[in-house]
C-alpha cells in the first residue's frame, strides 16, 4: 500500500571532516517511516547508493514519486514499517537537500562549487550519527544499504560499534577496487571535459549536461549485466528497420542510455557527482589497520552480507572478503549470493528472496536484543 | 532437555534420528557451528530452545536463503571454506551431521573441526550394519539398503566407514570420545554396536 511521506530537514552547527576542514551550518534532508517505540529500540537506518536520496519509501508528497527502495520498505515488506522506525537521509555532498557543493555557503553567500571540501564515507556517517542522536536514538537495530549504502553500513558498524546491533551490506565492498575507481574516473573526466563545467562554477549559467549525461551512461552500463542488456535490448533497432548509416540513434540500447543520461541531468548536480564518487574511491575500511579483520576488532554487530551472481561491478568476492574478515574475528555473519540477472541493479529491484532474508534476519536480531 | 522440548524436536526433526542426540549433547547458551546445515532446522531449534549462538555453513544457495529467513546465521560456501577463516576455539561445538562420509578428506575436516571448536559432534551412517553386510555378501554388488539407498554411480557417499573405523581413528589421533550414541532400528544399541547401529553420534575433543 502506498503511503505519503514528506522530506524533513534538520540543521547542525558544524562537522569536522577527515580532510581536517570543518564545515559549518549543515543541513540534512531525511525521511522517516513507521513509529519509534518507547525505548527507541526499533530504529533502522537506510543508507542510499551513489545517486539515491532521502526518499527511500512511500509516495513523496512533493513529487508523487515512489521511494527508491519502495519494494523493500513499507507495511508488511522486508523492512516492515509496521514493526520498525525507518530513517533515510541524503548523504553529505549530495544534491537532494543535504549540504553539498551546490549548497550556498552562508559564510560568503556563494555556492560552494569546487570550494567544497573533499569528503569521505566516514564523514557521511558522522553526519548521519548526528541525525540519529538528534532523533533520540542511542542504538540502531540495523543499518543497511546497497553499493555505497553498504559501505556506509560497514563504516557505521566500525565507527560506532555501540550504536549498531546489526549491519546488512548488500552488493557492496570494504574497499573500492582499481576497476571501480577506473569507472568513477571515466565519469569524472566526462564531467570535467565539458566546457560548461567551468571548474565547477556553473550554477549561474548552463550546467555541464553533456558531460554528466555521458558519465551517467557509463554508470548505467556498469549497473546492468550482459544478460540483462541482451534481454532488454538485444540488437533491436530504434524506430527503424535498417541502419541509418549516420550517427543518429540506431539501436534501442543507444536510445535508452541517452534517455537515462539526459534524465539524470535534471535531478543530479555534476559537482556532487565528482565529490561522491571520490568519497567512494577513497573508501578502504582497512586503511590504517593491520588487516581488514582488524578493522572489525571492536564491532559488536551481527552482519548479513548479500551479493548477486550477475553483479560484475561489486562482485561476490568483495562480499566474501568482508565475510572472511568478520569470521576471522569470530563475528556472527550470515552470507548469501542470490541468483539474479540484473547485475548490480539487482538489489534495488523487487526481490522476494532478499526481502525474506532481511526480514528473518531482523527478527532474529530483535530476539537477540530481547535476550540481553 | 525438558519433555516438551524433546517432543517438539521429535515432531519437527522426525526424519533425522541423530538430531535428537545432537540436541541433547549441545549445552545451553553454547556457541555452535553446524557444517552442512541445510535449511537450518537443527540450528533454529537449538537457538530457540537452548539459546545457543547458532551459525551454519551450507553450499546450496536456496537452503541458505531459507535458513537466513528463519533467523539462523548461515554462510553460503563449502565446508572447508566454512571452517578455515575462524580462529582457534571459536566454537563450543562444531557439528557435522551425516556428512562425514561425503567429505573428500574426512581427516582434514575433523582436524579443522577440532581446531575451530572445542568439541566436534559427528554423526554418520554405519556401513557395518548387518543389512549392508548381507546385501553385499549375497548380491556380490555394491550394497543398496535403506541406509545406503544410492547406486554406486549416483551416490554422494565417498567413504564407507563403520562405527569401529571411527573409534579406531579417534584412538590413532588421540582424540577423546566423550559421548557416543549408537542408534539402531529399535532405539539405542547396547551390544554388537558395529552390526546393529544404523546411525552413530560421537562427541569428541582433542587429547
Amino acid at each position: 500500500m502506498p503511503f505519503n511521506v514528506e522530506t524533513q530537514y534538520v540543521r547542525f552547527p558544524s562537522l569536522l571532516l577527515d580532510c581536517g576542514i570543518t564545515l559549518f551550518d549543515l543541513q540534512v534532508a531525511y525521511e522517516t517511516y513507521g513509529t519509534l517505540n518507547e525505548r527507541a529500540t526499533n530504529a533502522i537506518l537506510i543508507l542510499h547508493a551513489f545517486s539515491g536520496d532521502a526518499h527511500a519509501a512511500g509516495m513523496s508528497l512533493e513529487t508523487g514519486q515512489p521511494g527508491w527502495w519502495a519494494s523493500m520498505i513499507g507495511p508488511g515488506l522486508g523492512i516492515d514499517t509496521d514493526r520498525y522506525f525507518v530513517i533515510c537521509s541524503n548523504v553529505l555532498g549530495g544534491c537532494r537537500g543535504t549540504t553539498g557543493p551546490s549548497t550556498v555557503n552562508r559564510q560568503n553567500g556563494e555556492r560552494y562549487g569546487m570550494n567544497f571540501p573533499v569528503i569521505t564515507i566516514a564523514d557521511m556517517v558522522r553526519l548521519q550519527k548526528m541525525l540519529i542522536d538528534s532523533l533520540g536514538i542511542r542504538k540502531l537495530l540495523a543499518v543497511t544499504g546497497g553499493s555505497m549504502g553498504g559501505m556506509q553500513a560497514l563504516q557505521w558498524a566500525v565507527a560506532y560499534p555501540e550504536a549498531v546491533a546489526a549491519a546488512i551490506p548488500i552488493a557492496s565492498t570494504a574497499r573500492h577496487s582499481a576497476q571501480q575507481i577506473a569507472f568513477n574516473e571515466v565519469g569524472r573526466q566526462a564531467v570535467m571535459a565539458d566546457p560548461d563545467w567551468n571548474n565547477g562554477d556553473y550554477y549561474d549559467g548552463k550546467p555541464p549536461a553533456r558531460g554528466l549525461a555521458v558519465a551517467r551512461m557509463v554508470g548505467h552500463i556498469t549497473y546492468m549485466s550482459d544478460a540483462s542488456m541482451r534481454d532488454k535490448f538485444g540488437r533491436r533497432l530504434r524506430d527503424k528497420d535498417a541502419f541509418g548509416f549516420d550517427f543518429s540513434v540506431d539501436f534501442e540500447v543507444e536510445s535508452y542510455l541517452r534517455y537515462r543520461g539526459s534524465q539524470f541531468v535534471n535531478r543530479f548536480d555534476a559537482n556532487s557527482y565528482l565529490y561522491i564518487t571520490k568519497a567512494m574511491d577513497y573508501f578502504d575500511l582497512a586503511q590504517g589497520k593491520a588487516s581488514l579483520a582488524a578493522a572489525f576488532d571492536s564491532t559488536q554487530a551481527r552482519f548479513l552480507a548479500i551479493s548477486f551472481t550477475s553483479d560484475w561491478l561489486y562482485p561476490t568476492y568483495q562480499s566474501l572478503e568482508i565475510v572472511s574478515a568478520l569470521r576471522g574475528r569470530n563475528v556472527n555473519v550470515a552470507f548469501c549470493e542470490l541468483r539474479a540477472n540484473y547485475g548490480h541493479d539487482s538489489f534495488l529491484l523487487e526481490n522476494r528472496q532478499q526481502a525474506e532474508m532481511v526480514s528473518g534476519f531482523l527478527k532474529s536480531v530483535e530476539e537477540d536484543l530481547a535476550r540481553q | 532437555m525438558t519433555k516438551s522440548e524433546g517432543a517438539a524436536l521429535r515432531t519437527s526433526l522426525m526424519e533425522r534420528k541423530d538430531y535428537l542426540m545432537i540436541a541433547e549433547i549441545v549445552t545451553q547458551g553454547a556457541r555452535v557451528l553446524d557444517l552442512g546445515c541445510g535449511e537450518g532446522e537443527l540450528l533454529a531449534w537449538l537457538r530457540e530452545n537452548k539459546r545457543v549462538d547458532a551459525r551454519g555453513v551450507e553450499i546450496s544457495g536456496e537452503k541458505v536463503q531459507k535458513a537466513i529467513a528463519r533467523g539462523v546465521s548461515v554462510f553460503q560456501g563449502d565446508i572447508d571454506q566454512g571452517l578455515k577463516d575462524y580462529p582457534d576455539n571459536a566454537f563450543d561445538f562444531v557439528i557435522l551431521s551425516q556428512t562425514l562420509q561425503e567429505m573428500r578428506f574426512p581427516l582434514g575436516v575433523l582436524t579443522e573441526m577440532l581446531r575451530a571448536g572445542k568439541r566436534a559432534i559427528v554423526s554418520f551412517p554405519n556401513f557395518g550394519h548387518y543389512t549392508v553386510r548381507f546385501s553385499h555378501l549375497i548380491s556380490g554388488r555394491a550394497p543398496r539398503t535403506e541406509l545406503f539407498p544410492f547406486d554406486w554411480y549416483d551416490s554422494p557417499n565417498l567413504h564407507f566407514l563403520t562405527v569401529e573405523d571411527f573409534v579406531a581413528l579417534c584412538r590413532k589421533q588421540s582424540w577423546t570420545i566423550e559421548r557416543q550414541v549408537c542408534l539402531g532400528r529399535a532405539g539405542e544399541v547396547r551390544f554388537c554396536r558395529n552390526l546393529l547401529t544404523e546411525v552413530a553420534v560421537f562427541s569428541i575433543c582433542r587429547g
